[in-house]
C-alpha cells in the first residue's frame, strides 16, 4: 500500500484551531489555572490546589453551602417550570387551529415572548408585579391578596416561575406544534374507523409522534431554565434573602462582588460539568429513541 | 356485511352551492352487492379517492344518500359506519406491539378481552401474523404494516366493507402480487365486501369482479374486465385499459360503413341515427386489427416501429397524422414502410362525442 504522505494537510486544519484555541481551549485553561488558586488583589495568587473544588463538595463551608444551595434552588426551579410548560405546551399546541388565517395569527401571537430580550422581560415582570403601580401587584392586593415578591419568598418564586413560564411555554408549543403537523391525516381516519376516543388518539398517536420533539423541548427548557441568570437577576435580585438566589447568580456574586476568582473558577467549572453531563444523558436518550423508530426496512 | 346503494351521490369540496362542473364527483347511482369485490380504477384526480372517503364517512357528501343494506347512514360519523379502511401509506401505531394493534379497535369498543385475544389469534393466523404478534409494529416491513392495517379492519367481525385506497403503493413489486393474492383468498374465505381503489389496471382488473371506471369526476363504465376490454362505454375506457390502449380514429360514420381518410372501413352493426354535430370516432383494440402487406381495399399506414413484447408483436403506425397500434399476426414479417391495416368488424365500435353508439343488427 502507497499512501501519499503530505503533511501540508495540517496548514488546513490551522485555522480552526486558532479560533478553537482562542475562543475555548485558551480561556477554559486560564478558568482552570483560576480554580486552582487564591487571590488577594494586586494581582498575587497563591496555589491552592484542589482545595476550591473540595469547599464546593462540603456543605459546612461557606463556598460548599452556597453553593449546594443555589444548586438545589436551580433543580427546584427546572422541576416546576418543565412540570408546568411541559403539559400546558401540549395544551396550547393541541387547541390551536390546523388551518385558516388563524394559524398565522396563532403562530405569532405565541413567537410575541420569544422575541423580547431577557432583561426587558424581567423588566416587565419587575414592574407588572410591583404592589404600587404594576398591575398584577396592585390588583392581587386590592383584591386582598397580599402579594409582594420583594418581602415574601413564596411571592418572588411564583413570580419568577409565572414569568419563565409566560416567557417559555411558547417554545415548547411551537414545537409540538410542528410535531403535530407532521401527523397525515390518515392515522387520524384511521383512528376514527378503529373507533379511538379522543383520549386515545391522544395517546395512541399524537403522543408518540411529539416524543422526538418534546425531548428537544424538555432538553432546551432544561438547559436554559439551568442556567436562568437575566430574568430573575432583574426581577428579584435573588431575594429576598437568598431565597431566589440560582448558581449563576452567585457565581456572579462571587467573581465580580468579592473578586474571589478561584472560587468563581472552580464553582463554573463544576456549574459547566453539570450541563455537560446533562446534555450527554439527554443526547442519548434521544439518538436511542431515534434508533427505535428507524424501520427494518421499506418506508415508514 | 351490507350491500352499498349509492343514491345520486355527488360531492363538493367547494359546498352545495359551487358550479356543478367543478364537483369532485358528478351524481352517481350505483349498487354494490353483498360480498362483491369492486374496484375504482382511474387516473389520479378523477374523484375515486373521493368517493371512497364518502363511503367510509371521512368526507361527508354535499348531495345524495349512501345505503348500506337500505339504512341511510350518510349523516353517521366513521365510528358508527362499520367500515374498515386500508390507507395508502401503512398506518402503525407505534407504541403498540402487532397484538396491540389488531387488538386496538376491539378495545375501543369495549369487547370482552378473551374474546378480544381470540379474535386476534384467529385474524393474526389469516395473515401469517401470529409471528410477529409480540413485536413493536414500528419495526415490521411496509407490506407487514399493511398487513397489520388490513387486520384492524378484519378483527371487527361486523364490518360493512373493507375499503383500499391504493394499499400497494409502497410495496415492492414481488411482494405486491403475494400480497394480492393474499387479499384475493381472504375475500373468498371471509365473504366481505371489498372496495379497491386504484390507478394501476393490472391491479384492478386482478383483484375485482366487478371494475367501475372514473374519469373527471365521472363513473364512466360498471363492468367485468371482460365487459371493459370488449366494449368500452367511453373512450376513455378504451384507452386506459389495455395495454397498448384503444385506437380512437376520428370517422365518419354512415350504416354499415365507417370512412377515415377516405377509406372506408365495413361495420358489422348499421348506425342509422347518430347525434347531429357530435363528434364521431371509432375505437377498435390493437388486438383486433392486424398488419398485412398493403393492397387495395386495406387502409394503408405509414410503420413507426414495431413493439415486441413476447408473446405478441405490436405495430405502431400513422394514418395520416393518427397514431395508431395493429397486431402483427404471427409468423408476418414487415417489409417496407407501408402497410395495409386489416379490421375485425366485430370488434369496431363507434363512439360519439366520447360516448359508445350501440348500433343496430
Amino acid at each position: 500500500m502507497d499512501k501519499t504522505i503530505n503533511q501540508k494537510a495540517w496548514f488546513l486544519v490551522l485555522p480552526v484551531f486558532l479560533v478553537v484555541a482562542f475562543s475555548a481551549i485558551l480561556p477554559l485553561m486560564t478558568v482552570v489555572n483560576y480554580s486552582m488558586q487564591d487571590t488577594f488583589g494586586n494581582n498575587q495568587f497563591f496555589w491552592n490546589g484542589v482545595g476550591w473544588f473540595k469547599e464546593l463538595l462540603d456543605p459546612s463551608t461557606d463556598l460548599g453551602g452556597r453553593f449546594l444551595a443555589s444548586l438545589g434552588r436551580n433543580l427546584f426551579f427546572s422541576a416546576v417550570i418543565l412540570a408546568i410548560e411541559v403539559p400546558l405546551g401540549i395544551v396550547v399546541a393541541l387547541s390551536m387551529p390546523r388551518q385558516g388565517w388563524t394559524v398565522a395569527a396563532c403562530l405569532v401571537i405565541l413567537a410575541l415572548p420569544l422575541l423580547i430580550p431577557w432583561n426587558v422581560v424581567g423588566t416587565i415582570w419587575q414592574i407588572f408585579g410591583r404592589p404600587d403601580i404594576g398591575l398584577l401587584g396592585y390588583a392581587l392586593n386590592g383584591i386582598g391578596i397580599n402579594y409582594n415578591y420583594v418581602s415574601n419568598e413564596f411571592d418572588a418564586w411564583a413570580t419568577v416561575i409565572v414569568m419563565d413560564v409566560w416567557h417559555w411555554t411558547s417554545l415548547v408549543a411551537l414545537l409540538c406544534y410542528a410535531g403535530l403537523k407532521s401527523i397525515p391525516d390518515a392515522y387520524y381516519q384511521a383512528a376514527q374507523i378503529d373507533g379511538a376516543s379522543r383520549w386515545a388518539v391522544f395517546t395512541a398517536i399524537q403522543l408518540p409522534k411529539m416524543k422526538r420533539v418534546l425531548l428537544i423541548a424538555v432538553l432546551l427548557r432544561f438547559m436554559d431554565s439551568f442556567m436562568i441568570y437575566t430574568e430573575p437577576f432583574v426581577v428579584t435580585g435573588g431575594g429576598p434573602g437568598n431565597s431566589t438566589t440560582f448558581i449563576s447568580i452567585e457565581l456572579v456574586k462571587i467573581a465580580l462582588g468579592q473578586f474571589d476568582l478561584g472560587k468563581a473558577a472552580a464553582l463554573s467549572l463544576v456549574y459547566n460539568l453539570i450541563i455537560i453531563i446533562v446534555c450527554w444523558i439527554f443526547y442519548t436518550v434521544m439518538t436511542n429513541a431515534g434508533a427505535e423508530r428507524r424501520p427494518e426496512q421499506g418506508v415508514a | 356485511m351490507a350491500r352499498i346503494d349509492l343514491v345520486d351521490l355527488a360531492h363538493s369540496y367547494g359546498g352545495s352551492a359551487a358550479d356543478p362542473a367543478s364537483y369532485a364527483l358528478k351524481p352517481v347511482t350505483m349498487t354494490w352487492r353483498q360480498g362483491g369485490a369492486y374496484a375504482l380504477l382511474g387516473p389520479s384526480g378523477c374523484g375515486k379517492t373521493t368517493l371512497l372517503n364518502l363511503i367510509s364517512g371521512i368526507v361527508t357528501p354535499s348531495h345524495g344518500k349512501i345505503l348500506f343494506d337500505g339504512v341511510d347512514i350518510t349523516p353517521l360519523s366513521t365510528q358508527k359506519r362499520n367500515i374498515a379502511q386500508v390507507f395508502q401509506f401503512p398506518v402503525i401505531y407505534d407504541t403498540m406491539t402487532v397484538g396491540q394493534n389488531l387488538a386496538f379497535p376491539l378495545k375501543n369498543r369495549g369487547v370482552p378481552k378473551a374474546e378480544i385475544d381470540a379474535r386476534v389469534a384467529e385474524i393474526a393466523g389469516l395473515l401469517d401474523l401470529t409471528p410477529y404478534l409480540q413485536r413493536k409494529a414500528t419495526r415490521l416491513t411496509a407490506d407487514a404494516k399493511q398487513k397489520i392495517s388490513l387486520g384492524r379492519g378484519l378483527v371487527r367481525s361486523n364490518v360493512a366493507a373493507i375499503l383500499f385506497d391504493e394499499p400497494l403503493t409502497v410495496i415492492d413489486p414481488e411482494l405486491k402480487w403475494q400480497l394480492r393474492s393474499k387479499l384475493k383468498a381472504l375475500h373468498r374465505e371471509l365473504d366481505l365486501t371489498m372496495i379497491y381503489v386504484t390507478h394501476d389496471q393490472t391491479e384492478a382488473l386482478t383483484f375485482a369482479d366487478t371494475v367501475v371506471v372514473m374519469h373527471d369526476g365521472r363513473v364512466v363504465q360498471n363492468g367485468t374486465p371482460a365487459e371493459l376490454f370488449d366494449k368500452p362505454a367511453h373512450t376513455f375506457v378504451g384507452y386506459f385499459i389495455g395495454s397498448p390502449g384503444m385506437n380512437i380514429v376520428a370517422a365518419e360514420v354512415r350504416g354499415r360503413e365507417a370512412r377515415i381518410d377516405g377509406h372506408t372501413i365495413a361495420l358489422d352493426r348499421s348506425y342509422e341515427h347518430l347525434p347531429s354535430g357530435a363528434r364521431i370516432e371509432i375505437g377498435v383494440r390493437p388486438e383486433f386489427v392486424d398488419v398485412a402487406l398493403p393492397a387495395p381495399g386495406l387502409l394503408s399506414a405509414n410503420i413507426e416501429r414495431i413493439d415486441d413484447l413476447g408473446r405478441v408483436r405490436f405495430a405502431r403506425v400513422r394514418i395520416g397524422e393518427t397514431k395508431f397500434a395493429a397486431r402483427v399476426p404471427p409468423g408476418f414479417s414487415v417489409q417496407g414502410e407501408i402497410a395495409g391495416l386489416k379490421f375485425d368488424p366485430s370488434h369496431v365500435h363507434v363512439y360519439a362525442d366520447s360516448l359508445l353508439v350501440e348500433g343496430t343488427a
